[in-house]
């Protein structure tokens, strides 16, 4: 037992030292590298975000989501919309932005929550896509078509602190990434995300086990978008423009991809899949017209040897103080 | 031939239980008139169930009965098409699974689901989710109300694990442990919502016979503190030997009811088991 007991000790101050270093890197990163890698870690960043954000419809609760590019955006538009047209902040416009991504979730999802599986896939494919082309349409004049909206502000916090270049960027969206990591760790641990994993697990016997099924998947729907709505009040000031094509069906499909590969319901996986997607092909840009091949083969090959993702979630790994201190009276 | 006595003993023995239950014998769960028609068939007709305060009572009948299906209508999976369902007092009608979990009528299957990616310890936490509250935001900035909450549902499932006895198993995964252990997780996570009322569909299936016994003497070390429990079950030894009240379902329909022993002698009920003789049919 003391042995054990040990090895815990061992690995959770492994773990600290590994999480410190980590953060030691990222702070220091941008005095190393040149301004374009800057870049593809913000970029990195946000495919995070929006992993993390789709990691919760589709790792914690296993709800197929294909249009997840739709939520972000929403967000963006409103961010681009309400700061072009009305002059709002960008730093007011970010609880806005998810706010209007999570209420067009909910508005959207509540009449489809029931279906299962690939039918919901398919749902959430068309309502993507209609998100797209509605925008691509220009109603009311508000969206600027395929043109899409431009001009819109730097994030600011009064008139020192500006968001206005690639590091600050860089910081930026860690920040946002650091304290949603923060959140979503600390939701997988309470009831909410043990909800969401019954019903990922099996829904009958969750809806037995006193878990409101139908809210429940709401609920994730609408977090999940609202977190790819700040991802897009994000991306929207970044690029300063927001345009219909960034929204496409394809890179729906990438997000799939950040949590297939990175292990469904795990964190630190979405962070490996993320890595993967927006750091592989820069890394490899020299073979860039073999990119889309060399990706599926290595998706073939994961799903053969790893389906699980690169690092799935482990559930024995819980730890539970109390637990390991009655260990030694029962085996006694 | 020592089964048969040991079968009469236990029944005797089930006999004195009644006399002395038989002072509690507040009605708990009513069924009125149920019926539930899929398509053209009526799995359910006009079926009427007491089941009493502190009891064991057994719903048995042939594959096929309908008995699953009053089950699936009294935990709300099913809604039923005519009759009601009253549990302690209350009409039950078009309320949701997990509304009804909450009024105190918990359930388990008879082909075990369990929450098979998850621990065992897991499993019987989300099992006493109706009876915790901590919202979305206090789970994401993990106030102390919510911490507090926390430990007081690992440290109730702790109990409830000594309780089914897979201490030993709390931090594998359900699916990894045997068939037998995890009927009993399933009655564990049942239990964790402190339920009134236990519903068991054929909780001993699959069980070998030490097994079964343990389960018989498990049931009745939890009616001893004043649970209620209604089982569907095939296995006659179990029934006879823990049932205080039987109902025979047949068809739909009840056919009879009554103390174990009447049940075992009734010519109704063995004929829907065994079929009409042929001699007494001409």
């Amino acid at each position: 037992m003391k042995s054990n007991k040990n090895i815990n000790q061992k690995n959770s101050i492994f773990k600290n030292w590994l999480v410190i270093l980590v953060a030691i890197l990222f702070i220091a990163l941008p005095f190393i590298i040149n301004a374009y890698w800057i870049d593809v870690l913000f970029f990195f960043g946000i495919y995070a975000l929006l992993g993390l954000s789709l990691n919760i419809v589709l790792g914690e609760v296993g709800l197929f989501d294909l249009g997840h590019m739709g939520f972000m955006a929403i967000g963006a538009y409103t961010t681009a919309i309400l700061n072009t047209s009305f002059g709002i902040p960008i730093i007011i416009l970010l609880p806005i932005s998810a706010i209007a991504a999570g209420a067009f979730a909910w508005l959207v999802c509540s009449p489809i929550i029931h279906l299962k599986g690939d039918y919901l896939c398919i749902v959430t494919i068309g309502m993507g896509e209609i998100v797209r082309l509605t925008l691509n349409n220009n109603p009311f004049g508000i969206t600027g078509g395929s043109n899409g909206v431009f001009g819109i502000d730097f994030p600011s916090l009064g008139s020192i602190f500006v968001v206005d270049n690639s590091t600050k960027f860089y910081y930026y969206i860690w920040l946002i990434v650091g304290l949603t990591i923060v959140g979503l760790v600390n939701l997988q641990r309470s009831r909410i995300g043990r909800a969401w994993n019954c019903i990922r697990e099996d829904e009958v016997a969750a809806e037995s086990t006193g878990i409101d099924v139908r809210s429940y998947k709401l609920l994730a729907f609408l977090l999940g978008a609202g977190l790819a709505g700040v991802a897009g009040n994000i991306y929207a000031t970044k690029l300063m423009i927001v345009s219909p094509e960034s929204f496409s069906f394809m890179e729906s499909c990438m997000l799939f991809c950040i949590v297939l590969i990175g292990g469904m319901g795990s964190i630190p996986g979405v962070l490996i899949g993320a890595a993967a997607i927006s750091l592989f092909p820069e890394v490899f840009r020299t073979f860039a017209q073999y990119r889309m091949l060399i990706f599926g083969v290595a998706m073939v090959i994961m799903m053969i040897f790893r389906p699980g993702g690169i690092w799935p979630r482990k559930r024995g790994a819980l730890k539970f103080e109390s637990l390991l201190i009655k260990a030694g009276e029962e085996n006694g | 031939m020592a089964k048969d006595n040991n079968n009469i003993a236990t029944m005797i023995r089930s006999k004195q239980e009644n006399k002395e239950t038989d002072k509690t014998n507040k009605v708990v769960l009513e069924t009125d008139k149920l019926t539930k028609k899929f398509g053209g068939l009526i799995a359910v007709n006009n079926f009427d169930l007491k089941v009493s305060q502190g009891q064991i009572s057994s719903l048995i009948g042939p594959n096929g009965a309908g008995k699953t299906t009053v089950f699936n209508v009294v935990t709300g999976i099913y809604k039923a098409d005519s009759g009601k369902v009253l549990f302690q007092g209350e009409d039950l009608a078009g309320k949701k699974p997990h509304q009804i979990i909450k009024k105190g009528i918990a359930r388990t299957f008879q082909n075990i689901r369990l929450f098979s990616n998850m621990t065992c310890l897991e499993n019987v936490m989300a099992g006493q989710h109706c009876r915790s509250r901590e919202g979305t935001w206090s789970s994401i900035l993990q106030t102390p109300g919510q911490r507090k909450e926390e430990l007081e549902i690992k440290k109730n499932a702790e109990d409830r694990l000594k309780q089914v006895g897979l201490w030993r198993w709390r931090d594998e995964l359900a699916k990894n442990i045997a068939y037998g252990n995890q009927r009993m997780l399933e009655i564990g996570r049942a239990l964790a919502s402190n339920p009134d009322l236990l519903i068991l569909d054929e909780p001993s299936s699959g069980l070998n016979d030490k097994e079964s016994e343990d389960l018989i003497v498990f049931l009745k070390s939890l009616v001893k503190e004043n649970l209620t429990i209604l089982l569907i079950e095939h296995d006659m030894n179990v029934v006879m030997g823990i049932s205080h009240w039987v109902t025979v379902m047949d068809e739909g329909k009840k056919i009879a009811e009554g103390l174990p022993e009447d049940i075992y002698t009734n010519p109704q009920v063995i004929e829907a088991y065994l079929g009409k003789d042929e001699e007494e049919e001409e």
